[in-house]
């Protein structure tokens, strides 16, 4: 598999480190009922056969965390952007 | 009598001779044959026994698809089983030997099994060995395992060398035939990137086993001109000897490039296989079709074997199989090989097709030839002990007949070979027109061409190869110009008609390598076995080295049949990478033994190896264990050595393999406090804080300790372990958790050296080398400090921490003055018997001091298992807050850090020992904890260790039982508090 990374361009898988659901939003703490919420966060995770946006890592490369998203029955990679607001 | 070599003729050096042994017996053969060819050349033609029965067996094909032939090539630690002898090239001095038979090839006591085989049907293993359950490990696993199976291995390390490479292009076309090369040709002529690459060492295809001629001239001439004109491109890659084996996501291919295999051994330095990890922007599939073989009675005896590996073995090894042939086909190539052998000189003496029907001109040219020819007639049996002798077939009139012949061609029709084209998930469809499967949806950027795509003739392929290459350069960009022309006879697409045995039992195999016959299939829809997978699964057929590539379509058009479907109902089997077996060694490569992984080596190791360090392994890293000293008589004398030696005085250790990040932006403060549990923010400049994080599941995730040098700017460490996820972690918090903060990241771990200095004297020490540069007296540089100056002209930075427990300091230098650091450490600690101590030392005294470390955080345990529930700061929110307040995080039963000594100071403890209460019995019901790290301690004159105990915190005194099956058995040991040596941490702050 390749990925291309917006800042250093087409790369190995090799690259990369996978993490998981790109639609994972950390709650906000002061919400009521915080802790089902990170509950829900961080163990609840939709696992759909086709588009999934998944956070990955670009260690050996800029460190970017980036956002790809990829159709899981196919592993062709849809796109590819920055997981955050970059400074 | 059997095969020989023709007097002329063939792509083979005749002024070449190799010569060769199989089975012990020399037999001569020529530069550019085969294995196969050069036996069949010197007439032997039974090459191996059959997986199950046993049954003899000679060579069916010419390709990489053989099932039968077979052999262990090479000796000793090069030995290689289940080699194919149709692909293996001949060289000087090759020595092989059949597989599977004892006491001898010809005389092999395993065919009794043959006369068994009512018993060994299908599902025999699911239907003979289930009771008693007991006797399958002692008896039927070891007697199936040593009746059963191919070749043996080698029990010697590999000598070879193993390489991986990578190779970028812009089309890749897979398959030298006559399509391969029209694409190759007219991609490269663009001036674009182009890889071409064959499993032979002969490129060309059928065109070198075919008397085809290209542009007036023979195949194999057109495509020698062909191979010689890519060669001359210098944007053309050819690789031959190498096997596309596998297609996987984003246009990244796995090759196998054979480099030595046709030599006795490689050059010294010589890599033996190389792996190449391709990656091409747009595929040109032209991998060719293989032949289906017929299923009848006997169909497995030596002698019998397809009609394009007859024509390859005449045309382009100069080699007949046999002195008097039989033709049997339901399709009009077929015939090619009755033209071809009657060509060559050898007599035919019958040609036998299924088909009443055959268009004309086939006729026609039989009459010319004389050749007797069967229209709508069955080959129904085979005779002869060894090898061919007869065949017997029934008219199409019902008449019997018996003919004898040495060889039978068999032709069932081609399957385009679409394997590279399903490893990616797609399904084959069938094509009712070609009687085959051919491929589905294709990879992106793939397109297949030629007999790979159904396109069966010559001319066709060349067409449709040239404009494939020339589509995918135009696609790419390339200014192309017209596709190369070829000037061949045009030829009417011939039938491809698939014949789906209607006779045959217990002797009609369809697939030859794992015995499995039509009888087999017929069973299998009878028990209720109905899918293509499943019949895989019930009878084993497609497994083994040549999964499937001549049984799949005749297994699964029988089972289609024996259910009263159509083949195209019954679905088929895509296939999976490799598409030929590839060495393991290959694709470890370089990466075995001491290259394995890369190593990382601290700035001051070689210092450490010139002071008696052995090293260990920690992580990547190489880590001084302990030094050895004079007087030591083994480790264990060095590590209490060591530790008395900071005790009472000091010692110096390499902690650079500790994670060092540089956090440094306006937000930095604020930034921490939401990464530790424990509150950063308020945090001095010129201080250091040992700081806690958890993972957002409230479990502990590392810990280390954060300096600040400046308002904005913090010296983090981490855990050796923990250095990268740590570094990736606080990337994602910055990058997705919180963009909006001003903080920015960099790893420092390499840039800098950085040694403890411990031991109550190590403040005399560290003052001598830092003289006027630092003033390191408790006054100035209390506990719990940390300073950046300039040492020597460098910059230097010393934290005021303690892993010990003893007054001590950790010194950071630039890396590249590791060295003169430690020197200058060494001279200014003479006077004080100042010691290196390793990692032992260091684990002995942290274990003294209750600190956790890898054993305790082991990520199932929380701040407040470790004791360290103080920590988690009330005013302010940070990752793993919420979720550690969970109800079972809190449970006051969960295990909790405790120490633990032996009652008997004697005895020794070991980790992974589990507290059991005295008098119960060592169940999981009764199960209270475990010991997680132990050591000597010199300090305490007995073992010592950690562990988690359930309500630990409430049970010290309590005596128990530390069980440990495998090692020790039980030990009775008293429960204590985590810290043994100077509670009140007095000797820190002196």
């Amino acid at each position: 598999m390749r990925i291309r990374c917006p800042y250093c361009g087409e790369r190995d898988l090799s690259e990369f480190a996978y993490w998981g659901d790109g639609g994972y939003v950390r709650p906000d703490p002061h919400a009521h009922d915080p802790e089902f919420a990170y509950y829900t966060a961080v163990y609840l995770r939709d696992n759909p056969a086709g588009a999934h946006a998944e956070f990955w890592y670009h260690g050996i490369g800029c460190r970017s965390w980036l956002k790809v998203t990829r159709d899981t029955v196919s592993h062709r990679i849809l796109g590819v952007e920055f997981a955050g607001a970059r400074r | 009598m059997s095969g020989r070599r023709l007097p002329k003729g063939g792509l083979i050096a005749r002024d070449r001779l190799l010569r060769f042994e199989f089975d012990g017996k020399k037999f001569e053969g020529f530069a550019g044959d085969t294995l196969a060819s050069a036996l069949l050349g010197s007439g032997v033609s039974l090459v191996g026994r059959s997986f199950k029965y046993h049954r003899p067996r000679g060579i069916l094909s010419a390709g990489c698809e053989e099932p039968n032939a077979l052999v262990e090539l090479r000796d000793g630690a090069r030995l290689e089983p289940n080699t194919r002898a149709t692909v293996a090239e001949l060289y000087e001095g090759l020595r092989a030997r059949s597989q599977n038979r004892w006491p001898s090839l010809g005389f092999d006591l395993g065919a009794i099994n043959s006369l068994l085989s009512p018993i060994f049907v299908a599902g025999f293993y699911y239907k003979t060995f289930m009771w008693p359950a007991r006797w399958w490990e002692k008896l039927y696993e070891p007697l199936i395992r040593r009746a059963a199976g191919l070749g043996r291995l080698g029990h010697e390390a590999d000598p070879d060398g193993y390489e991986k490479s990578h190779l970028f292009c812009d089309v890749l076309v897979i398959g030298a035939g006559p399509a391969g090369l029209a694409a190759a040709l007219a991609a490269g002529r663009s001036g674009a990137r182009v890889v071409l690459c064959d499993e032979d060492f002969l490129p060309g295809g059928r065109l070198n086993g075919e008397r085809m001629e290209v542009n007036g001239e023979a195949g194999s001439s057109f495509a020698a001109k062909a191979v010689a004109q890519l060669r001359a491109m210098p944007e053309v890659t050819l690789l031959t000897r190498t096997t596309l084996f596998g297609v996987y996501d984003g246009n990244t291919f796995g090759a196998l490039e054979r480099l030595a295999d046709h030599k006795p051994v490689p050059h010294p330095g010589e890599v033996r296989h190389r792996y190449w990890k391709i990656v091409a922007r747009r595929t040109v599939l032209s991998s060719g079709a293989m032949e289906r073989p017929l299923v009848f009675d006997g169909n497995d005896r030596p002698g019998v074997m397809l009609s394009s590996a007859v024509r390859s073995y005449l045309n382009r090894f100069g080699v007949t199989p046999g002195r008097r042939a039989v033709v049997y086909t339901t399709c009009d190539d077929g015939w090619r090989s009755a033209f071809d052998l009657i060509g060559a000189g050898v007599e035919v003496a019958a040609l036998i097709d299924a088909r009443s029907d055959v268009v004309d001109s086939l006729l026609t040219e039989a009459k010319r030839h004389d050749l007797p020819v069967y229209r709508g007639s069955e080959v129904v049996g085979t005779h002869g002990r060894l090898r061919l002798s007869a065949i017997s077939m029934r008219e199409a009139g019902g008449r019997s007949r018996r003919i004898s012949a040495d060889l039978l061609s068999m032709c069932g029709g081609y399957n385009p070979n679409i394997a590279l084209s399903t490893h990616l998930g797609s399904r084959p469809q069938w094509d009712a027109d070609l009687d085959a499967f051919t491929a589905g949806t294709l990879p992106a950027g793939m397109a297949i061409v030629g007999a790979a795509a159904g396109e069966f003739t010559l001319a066709g392929a060349l067409k449709h190869g040239a404009a494939a290459g020339l589509e995918a350069v135009r696609a790419l960009g390339f200014s192309a110009t017209s596709a190369p022309k070829f000037s061949v006879e045009e030829e009417v697409p011939a039938s491809n008609k698939l014949m789906v045995a209607p006779h045959g039992g217990a002797k009609a195999f369809v697939d030859f390598q794992n015995d499995v016959t039509r009888a087999d299939i017929e069973l299998a829809a009878r028990e209720g076995f109905r899918g293509a997978e499943h019949l895989k699964r019930y009878t084993t057929l497609g497994m083994a080295t040549d999964q499937g590539k001549t049984s799949a379509l005749n297994g699964h058009a029988l089972m289609a049949a024996f259910t009263g479907r159509a083949t195209a109902d019954l679905g088929t089997i895509g296939s999976r990478p490799p598409y030929t077996p590839v060495a393991i060694g290959a694709l470890a490569g370089a990466h075995r033994g001491s290259m394995y992984r890369p190593v990382r080596l601290t700035p001051g190791h070689e210092w450490a190896r010139a002071a008696g360090a052995s090293f260990v392994e920690s992580g990547e890293w190489l880590r001084a264990q302990w030094f050895n000293a004079p007087g030591d008589k083994d480790w264990f004398d060095s590590v209490v050595r060591e530790v008395k030696g900071v005790r009472s005085s000091a010692g110096i250790c390499d902690v650079s393999t500790l994670g060092k990040i540089d956090v440094q932006g306006g937000d930095a403060a604020v930034f921490l406090d939401r990464i530790y549990a424990n509150l950063i923010s308020t945090l001095p400049t010129g201080k250091v804080r040992y700081g806690l994080m958890l993972r957002e599941d409230g479990m502990v995730f590392d810990d280390g300790t954060a300096a600040r040098f400046a308002e904005n700017h913090f010296v983090l460490s981490t855990t050796t372990a923990n250095a990268s996820r740590v570094m990736q972690h606080l990337e994602f918090a910055r990058q997705v958790l919180w963009p909006a903060l001003d903080v920015q990241l960099s790893s420092v771990t390499d840039q800098w050296a950085q040694f403890a200095v411990a031991g109550p004297r190590s403040r005399e020490v560290l003052a001598e080398v830092l003289k006027d540069a630092f003033d390191c007296s408790n006054a100035a540089f209390p506990y719990l400090g940390c300073a950046q100056f300039a040492w020597r002209g460098r910059t230097a930075r010393l934290y005021r921490v303690s892993f010990s427990g003893e007054l001590a300091y950790e010194i950071a230098v630039p890396a590249g003055a590791a060295e003169e650091c430690l020197e200058a450490l060494k001279q200014a600690g003479a006077p004080f018997d100042l010691i290196p101590y390793g990692l032992e030392a260091l684990g002995v005294m942290r274990i003294e001091k209750g600190h956790a470390a890898g054993g305790e955080l082991n990520g199932t345990t929380t701040a407040r298992d470790l004791g360290l529930g103080k920590l988690m700061s009330g005013k302010k929110d940070y990752i793993g807050r919420v979720l550690a307040e969970r109800p079972g995080l809190i449970d006051p039963n969960r295990a909790v850090l405790v120490g633990v000594k032996p009652v008997n100071a004697a005895s020794r403890l070991y980790a992974g020992a589990h507290f059991v209460a005295r008098g119960t019995a060592p169940t999981l019901e009764n199960d209270q904890g475990f010991v997680s790290s132990v050591g000597y301690s010199p300090s305490l004159g007995h073992w010592i260790g950690l562990g988690f105990l359930n309500r630990g915190a409430s049970r010290l005194g309590e005596r128990m039982l530390a069980h440990d099956p495998v090692r020790s058995g039980d030990t009775e040991i008293e429960i204590t508090t985590p810290c043994f040596y100077d509670p009140d941490g007095e000797r820190l702050r002196s």
